[in-house]
């Protein structure tokens, strides 16, 4: 390291308090994005769990569809129609509904209920315990073992329950990509069974998912979809449709950006402030390198490194801070929903990084325009 | 042993414009010679250290010229004037301005560190000079930790640790009691004054004009008269 930049650390770290300050705001101003953004995008991936989960490459819905479980059923024509698509290899009836469990002690739970296609299975979660093919047998369901499978009182292959008075038997047990964010469990049985099961409007199926086939026939199959008046979205465009819906249509990505805002302005003003005082208490220690012969970029390039230097460390900390915190939060609470993506570190990176220039900014100005000549005359 | 290590000639400076102009100095000239301490005295207010600011290269004159080995350093680029204070000058500042946060070897070494010497090799460097000014066992202490006339010779190692053919002091008695003035600038004269070297104190302090070659008195911005020192010199 140049010894001028050895200097600059020196100055900054044996400077306890001032030190631990700077550190203080940039840690806790990472530590507060990370987990506003974070807890942001846990719930937006487990709101679109379902699609995930299910895997379909494309969907079939009613244009007025923005969630997965508030499914419109659509009338069986369309189906037909969807399969005579050119360039469709098979579409599918997907049902998807909600109905009341209960359970051994008499008391009920509700469930998502998913009804996957008789002949193909297609959109089946991958098997932990059990054989898929016992969907078929009387009565048979399969339990998704997720967050949310105690709540079923953790319901063995080979055990019962109660579903709208009809008998269900647990055959299997599924383990999924990704959690629900409603917190309540999913069960997976044919479509047949969960059409007879459980009490639904004229029209049953809830998505038509179809598998293409190949990737240039998607435009065309959702150009035809299009003029039935239904609509046919990739999965991205479906998880984009979702996530489009939470951001935007329910106050939560206004509330979260808000959030995320104000932490990175405390963080800012923490910082910014701590790291001007310091270069305030040391101005006349600057003045006096420049004095004895230091060259502003030399000034510059010590302060440059002693704002970056803070704010990498701070940075570290702050996600480090947020990572236990979710660690620890998901050991007490199985169902807590935040996850740290690249985008994420990126991003708090990135703000880090306009905290560190903004706070530089001010130091650099004032150093610059301190004159050695005021330090002679003291 | 002669030779202008430094000269002024014909330096103004005012501060401020209009009626608030104030004259600081006007048409000040002199020379420094190799191997002479000069003082610059005079009452406060008199325009001493705007001179000596304007000597040094930290403060840009209204009008005149500082040659150093004959080149106008006035009509430098701004961090050439930069590398001339850092190999020509050593700076002793009235408050020292040492750094409480860098040991008292580190300090010393600051200057050599900016002429890019390496860390160990500059801090074993500051080590000798610290020797010189016999402050070498508390080369690891915070300058803070010492007294003031430590912090002087502190000051005065840092000063010289760069080997600066200029060694310019402002006021480097006066926060000393008169015993420890005296025997720093009796410290200087006796070990870091040489026959390549020239030293300008600016002060007030009357008990060390004993140890001046030359006395360079000013008065409302003028230079008012020089007077060398043959008392001492027998
Ligand atoms: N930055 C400045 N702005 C305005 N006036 C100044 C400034 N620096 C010095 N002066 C004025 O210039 C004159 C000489 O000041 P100075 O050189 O500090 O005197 P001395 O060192 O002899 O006490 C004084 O009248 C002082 O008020
Ligand atoms: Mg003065």
């Amino acid at each position: 390291m140049p010894g001028i930049l050895k200097i600059a650390l020196k100055l900054l770290i044996n400077d306890r308090s001032k030190f631990t300050a700077l550190l203080v705001g940039i840690t806790f101003a990472v530590f507060l994005m990370v987990m506003m953004t974070s807890m942001f995008s846990g719930i937006l991936t487990r709101s679109s769990s379902s699609v995930y989960n299910i895997g379909a490459k494309i969907w079939v819905m009613d244009p007025a569809v923005n969630n997965a479980t508030s499914s419109i059923p659509m009338p069986d024509y369309v189906l037909s129609a969807a399969r005579s698509i050119k360039g469709v290899r098979y579409a599918v009836p997907l049902y998807f509904g909600t109905a009341q469990v209960k359970l051994k002690d008499g008391s009920y739970q509700a469930a998502t209920v998913v009804g996957l296609d008789d002949a193909t299975l297609y959109g089946r979660p991958e098997l932990l315990e059990g054989n898929i093919n016992d969907i078929y047998a009387e009565n048979a369901f399969i339990v998704v073992k997720d967050a949310e499978y105690d709540k079923l009182g953790k319901p063995a292959v080979g055990s019962e329950f109660e579903i709208n008075d009809h008998r269900g038997a647990v055959v299997g047990l599924a383990k999924v990509a990704s959690s629900g964010l409603f917190g309540i469990p999913t069960i997976y049985t044919t479509y047949s069974r969960a059409i007879t099961y459980i009490p639904s409007t004229r029209f049953t199926t809830s998505y038509i998912l179809i598998e293409p086939g190949s990737e240039s026939d998607i435009p065309v199959i959702q150009q035809q979809i299009g003029k039935l008046g239904y609509q046919a979205l990739t999965r991205d465009q479906f998880v984009g449709k979702i996530s489009d819906f939470y951001t935007f249509k329910t106050g939560m990505g206004m509330n979260i950006l808000l959030m995320t805002t104000i932490s990175f302005v405390v963080g800012l003003s923490i910082s910014g402030q701590t790291f001007y005082t310091f270069i305030l208490e040391n101005l006349e220690k600057f003045g006096a390198l420049k004095a004895i012969g230091a060259k502003s970029n030399e000034l510059i390039a010590m302060i440059l490194f002693q704002a970056s230097f803070t704010s990498l460390i701070g940075y570290g900390l702050g996600v480090g801070a947020a990572s236990t915190f979710m660690i620890l939060a998901r050991l007490r609470m199985p169902d807590y929903a935040a996850q740290i993506t690249f985008v994420i570190l990126g991003f708090a990176l990135l703000m880090v990084l306009v905290i560190a220039s903004v706070s530089s900014y001010i130091g650099v100005r004032k150093v610059l325009q301190i004159q050695p000549f005021d330090i002679f005359r003291g | 042993m002669s030779g202008a290590a430094i000269s002024a000639e014909n330096l103004v400076k005012w501060f401020g414009e209009g009626e608030a102009r104030t004259v600081a100095v006007r048409d000040a000239s002199f020379a420094a010679e190799y191997g002479e301490i000069l003082y610059i005295v005079g009452p406060s207010g008199s325009g001493k250290t705007t001179l000596l600011s304007m000597v040094s290269g930290i403060l840009k004159p209204n009008g005149g010229s500082v040659i150093v080995e004959g080149e106008d350093i006035w009509g430098m680029s701004e961090d050439r004037i930069a590398q001339i204070r850092l190999n020509k000058i050593g700076f002793v500042f009235q408050d020292y301005h040492l750094f409480p946060r860098l040991t008292t070897a580190e300090n010393v070494a600051v200057p050599l560190i900016l002429k890019k010497m390496n860390w160990n090799q500059a801090l074993n460097v500051a080590l000798e000079y610290l020797d010189i000014v016999g402050l070498k066992e508390r080369a690891q202490l915070p300058p803070y930790k010492l007294s003031g006339g430590e912090q002087q010779r502190v000051a005065i190692a840092r000063a010289i640790a760069g080997q600066p053919d200029i060694l310019i002091f402002d006021e480097p008695t006066a926060s000393l009691d008169g015993d420890t003035g005296r025997k720093i600038i009796e410290f200087v004269k006796a070990k870091i004054l040489n026959e390549k070297r020239c030293i300008i104190i600016v002060t007030h302090d009357s008990r060390i004009y004993e140890y001046a070659d030359t006395i360079m008195k000013m008065e409302d911005g003028k230079i008012i008269g020089f007077e060398k020192n043959h008392a001492y010199e027998k």
